[in-house]
C-alpha cells in the first residue's frame, strides 16, 4: 500500500494528471496536504497554473 | 503557375496562408500534411467566399476549418500517429523524470517562482518561446499534446480518435507538460545556469 502523504514527484504527477484527467477524491486530498507541508511544490502548482494560462491564450489569441 | 489573386477576398486568403501553416506545422508534424490541410482550408475557404469586419474573425473563421482539416488527416493517418507514440515512448522518455526528481522524490532542482505571469502574457516573444518549447517535442508527443491545447479535443477524443489507451495518452501528456515546464523554465523564466 502506498504511504498517503505523497512525495513532491507523486505530488507532481498529479497535479499534472489534473490537466487532463479528473483525479480521484482521495488523490486531490493527499496532494493538498502535501502542498500545505510542501515548500517547494507550491511553486510547481502556479507554474502549472501559469502554463495553463498562457496556453489558453496562446490558441485563443489572434496575433498579426 | 497558379492564377494570380484577383478578387480581394482571396488576397486575404493568401495572406493568412503562413499563419495557417505555422499551426498547421506545429500541429501535424509532417510538412506534406500540413500543405495539404492548409490547401483544403484555403479551397474550402475560397469555395464559400465571405466578407468579415475585421480582420481577426476571418482569421479565426479560417483556423475553425483549418482546424477540422488536421483532425481528418489525423482520423485518416491514426495507425502512423500511434506507432510514432509508442516508439516515441519506449525512447529514453524517463531520463527527464530521473532529471527533474531525485531518486527520494524531491525535486533535483526547486521549481522556481515565475512571479506574475500577466507580464510575460503580454510579451510576444514569451508565445515565441512556447512555440519553439512545443516544436522541440518529439513528433508524437507534440501531436498529442497539441491535439489537447490547440484543437481543444477531451482525452477520450484522443484516444478514439487515435485508437490510443488512455494510460499512453496520460503518460504522453505527462511527459510533455513536464518537457515545457522545464524548457519555459531554462529558456524564459530564467533559472537556468545562463540566468544573471
Amino acid at each position: 500500500m502506498k504511504p498517503f502523504m505523497p512525495t513532491c514527484k507523486e505530488a507532481a504527477a498529479l497535479l499534472i494528471a489534473n490537466e487532463d484527467r479528473l483525479i480521484s477524491l482521495s488523490d486531490r486530498v493527499r496532494v493538498r496536504l502535501h502542498l500545505m507541508a510542501c515548500k517547494t511544490c507550491p511553486n510547481f502548482e502556479r507554474q502549472l497554473l501559469t502554463m495553463r494560462s498562457a496556453l489558453r491564450q496562446w490558441r485563443n489569441d489572434k496575433p498579426d | 503557375m497558379p492564377p494570380e489573386p484577383v478578387t480581394p477576398f482571396e488576397q486575404q486568403l493568401v495572406e493568412h496562408r503562413g499563419y495557417l501553416l505555422k499551426f498547421a506545422r506545429l500541429q501535424l508534424r509532417n510538412e506534406s500534411w500540413a500543405e495539404d490541410a492548409v490547401s483544403e482550408t484555403i479551397v474550402a475557404a475560397l469555395a464559400k467566399p465571405q466578407s468579415f469586419g475585421q480582420r481577426s474573425q476571418l482569421k479565426t473563421w479560417l483556423i475553425g476549418i483549418l482546424k477540422h482539416k488536421v483532425i481528418d488527416i489525423f482520423r485518416h493517418n491514426a495507425r502512423t500517429v500511434v506507432l510514432e507514440t509508442d516508439s516515441d515512448m519506449s525512447h529514453a522518455n524517463d531520463a527527464l523524470d530521473a532529471l527533474v526528481f531525485k531518486t527520494n522524490g524531491h525535486f533535483a532542482q526547486a521549481p522556481s517562482d515565475w512571479g506574475n505571469p500577466e507580464q510575460d502574457l503580454q510579451s510576444q516573444q514569451f508565445f515565441a518561446v512556447l512555440e519553439a518549447c512545443t516544436d522541440k517535442m518529439p513528433a508524437a508527443m507534440g501531436r498529442v499534446f497539441l491535439m489537447r491545447e490547440w484543437l481543444e479535443l477531451s482525452s477520450d477524443d484522443i484516444c478514439k480518435e487515435l485508437g490510443l489507451s488512455a494510460t499512453n495518452l496520460y503518460v504522453t501528456l505527462h511527459r510533455a507538460r513536464l518537457r515545457l515546464r522545464e524548457c519555459l523554465e531554462l529558456n524564459w523564466f530564467g533559472t537556468g545556469p545562463d540566468s544573471p
